[in-house]
């Protein structure tokens, strides 16, 4: 695939949108985020599928044990995320 | 690409930005949550089905056995140890990228220029993701010392290995087709440099590092991305980059440190002993005399530290708070960034234990008021309220923001002895005219000022 300059306009506008969403969250959820955005970089699990779907055998190789590792990261990090957000309660009464 | 993969990708991109969004405050988080990880299902959907791939079984075995390990590790791993699992499953995000990279480097030898570079990239970063997250787990695992390992000519070694990545680099890209060897090469220095870049950093920095790897595991994805042409990987990749590039920003302000300086002085190897002398009168109290002061109190501010977590204090602490509460007294608990082994750790430990989240205060919101607190409880923590940070030029910690508890009307240290923090610094507070210190296990302690309050 040749040089094309589009994907370099997504990253960089993606890029903002990543700091200015992020700057605005609670230091206090900070390690669930952490860990959201960690199942969310899982999204290599795509780029696994992608080369598992190869028509050779060290391809599909690699590629079986990279959708194995992504789809760990991605389901893990999902639940672990909700597992520590469901904690996070307000009191209602107030003595 | 077919349209609907992409229209796909685009509903995906955009649930993952709203989703991340959604995060920014406790009520809407979980939402947010969900709605990520539904777009990631969709993102797997769209690309199964555009590429159908549905067919060699070996993938969804792949997915069941990943999906299976994942609840199972989502399943046990308990709070405390939230900073080593983090560690790990970024791990495997980056070996992930890794593999991605080089089965279609495989698959495509001769790639121009441009794939060539974002392939080397992938693999080298994806690599060094893997390998540091791997190093980063077993140290905060213990499974190897948390200290930092420092050897002689250190700096040469790492000069060595970057310059190889570079040469490397260049050679593979000029001429792909013909460098294999170099390829593989590349991928192990890559793993290398993961190596070499965490095992001089000590654990107390292990904030700053998870950060980090976090960014790293998103600019693999991201230049996954571009070596595959995929632009929800690109997308995503640079959310998670910026997301972790930010924390760890907000990890080496609290520190008061440049990111040079985390990972390159190997910071508590050398215990550089801040001298002061002129220590006044260490006042000790007992848990009774800890209930009186209490007791009579309207304010009190706890400062939890990661040695609340060590002791597994922190549903203890919480049932203290409700009993003050019960007695009319105002609680809040100050969270310092840096509390804990990575960032937010301490408010996870404490949202555990059932604390409301409305209690957790940050540094800079309970600095401005703590000269009108009555009693500021110190559990578990130590350099990030010693006041040398703030009166002490020739501190180490010089400049670091700490939270004022000194300032306080009274302080209650909670603390087994009088050894020193991790940097072995000598804290003055301790020897402060308003500083009592409650010496013992900070789990025991609290349980003995629980009972004195159900005695009454």
């Amino acid at each position: 695939m040749p040089f094309s300059i589009d994907p370099i306009y997504i990253l960089v506008l993606a890029g903002f949108v990543g700091f200015e969403i992020i700057k605005k969250v609670t230091p206090t959820l900070h390690t669930p985020l952490m860990s959201a955005t960690n199942a969310i970089s899982g999204i290599s699990l795509v780029g696994s599928l992608v080369a598992a779907g190869s028509d050779h055998m060290t391809g599909q190789i690699l590629g079986f044990v990279a959708v194995t590792a992504a789809t760990i990261n991605v389901v893990g990090g999902f639940m672990i995320t909700e597992r520590m957000l469901k904690m996070f309660k307000k009191k209602e009464k107030k003595s | 690409m077919t349209f609907l993969a992409e229209f796909i990708y685009i509903i995906a991109a955009v649930l993952f930005v709203v989703g991340l969004k959604r995060m920014n405050k406790p009520a809407t988080a979980r939402r947010g949550n969900q709605m990520s990880s539904i777009g990631m299902f969709l993102a797997i959907l769209g690309t199964l089905i555009h590429f159908d791939i549905l067919t060699p079984e070996y993938i969804l075995i792949g997915m069941v056995i990943g999906s299976a390990v994942g609840v199972i590790l989502a399943r046990v791993v308990k709070m405390t140890e939230m900073p080593q699992m983090v560690a790990l499953l970024n791990g495997f995000g980056g070996i992930a990228s890794l593999l991605v990279g080089w089965a279609e480097y495989h698959k495509n030898p001769s790639a121009d220029l441009y794939t060539a570079v974002t392939t080397f990239l992938t693999v080298v970063v994806g690599g060094l993701t893997f390998s540091g997250s791997v190093i980063a787990w077993a140290k905060l695992k213990e499974v190897m010392s948390g200290k930092p390992i420092l050897f002689p000519g250190q700096q040469v070694v790492n000069a060595a290995v970057l310059l190889s990545v570079v040469v490397g680099g260049v050679i593979f890209s000029i001429d792909p087709a013909n460098n294999y060897p170099i390829f593989i090469g590349l991928m192990a220095v890559g793993l290398i440099l993961g190596v070499t870049s965490v095992i001089p950093i000590g654990g107390a920095d292990m904030p700053v590092v998870i950060s980090l790897l976090n960014s790293y595991s998103g600019i693999a994805g991201c230049l996954a991305g571009f070596v595959i042409q995929n632009t929800v990987l690109i997308v995503t990749g640079s959310l998670v980059g910026a997301s972790g590039i930010i924390l760890t920003n907000i990890m080496c302000k609290a520190m008061n440190r440049s990111l040079a300086n985390v990972l390159f002085s190997g910071f508590g190897s050398v215990t550089t002993q801040g001298k002061s002398e002129k220590k006044g009168e260490v006042k000790s109290l007992s848990a009774q005399d800890a209930y009186m002061v209490l007791e009579s109190s309207g304010s009190v501010v706890f400062v939890p530290g990661y040695g609340l977590a060590v002791a597994q204090a922190q549903h203890a602490c919480h049932e203290l708070a409700s009993l003050l509460q019960k007695n009319g007294t105002e609680v809040t608990f100050a969270i310092h960034p840096v509390a804990g082994r990575m960032p937010g750790h301490m408010n996870v430990l404490l949202a555990e234990a059932n604390v409301s989240y409305d209690l957790l205060k940050e540094m800079d919101d309970v600095n401005p008021t703590i000269d009108q607190v009555d009693v500021a409880i110190v559990i578990g923590a130590n350099d990030v309220v010693n006041p040398a940070a703030r009166e002490d030029k020739t501190s180490p910690i010089y400049g670091m923001p700490i939270i004022n508890v000194d300032k306080a009307k009274n302080v209650i240290v909670m603390k087994r002895s009088m050894a020193a923090g991790f940097a072995g610094i000598e804290n003055p507070l301790f020897y402060k005219e308003n500083t009592k210190m409650l010496f013992g296990d900070a789990k025991a302690v609290l349980q003995e000022l629980v009972s004195e309050f159900k005695k009454s």
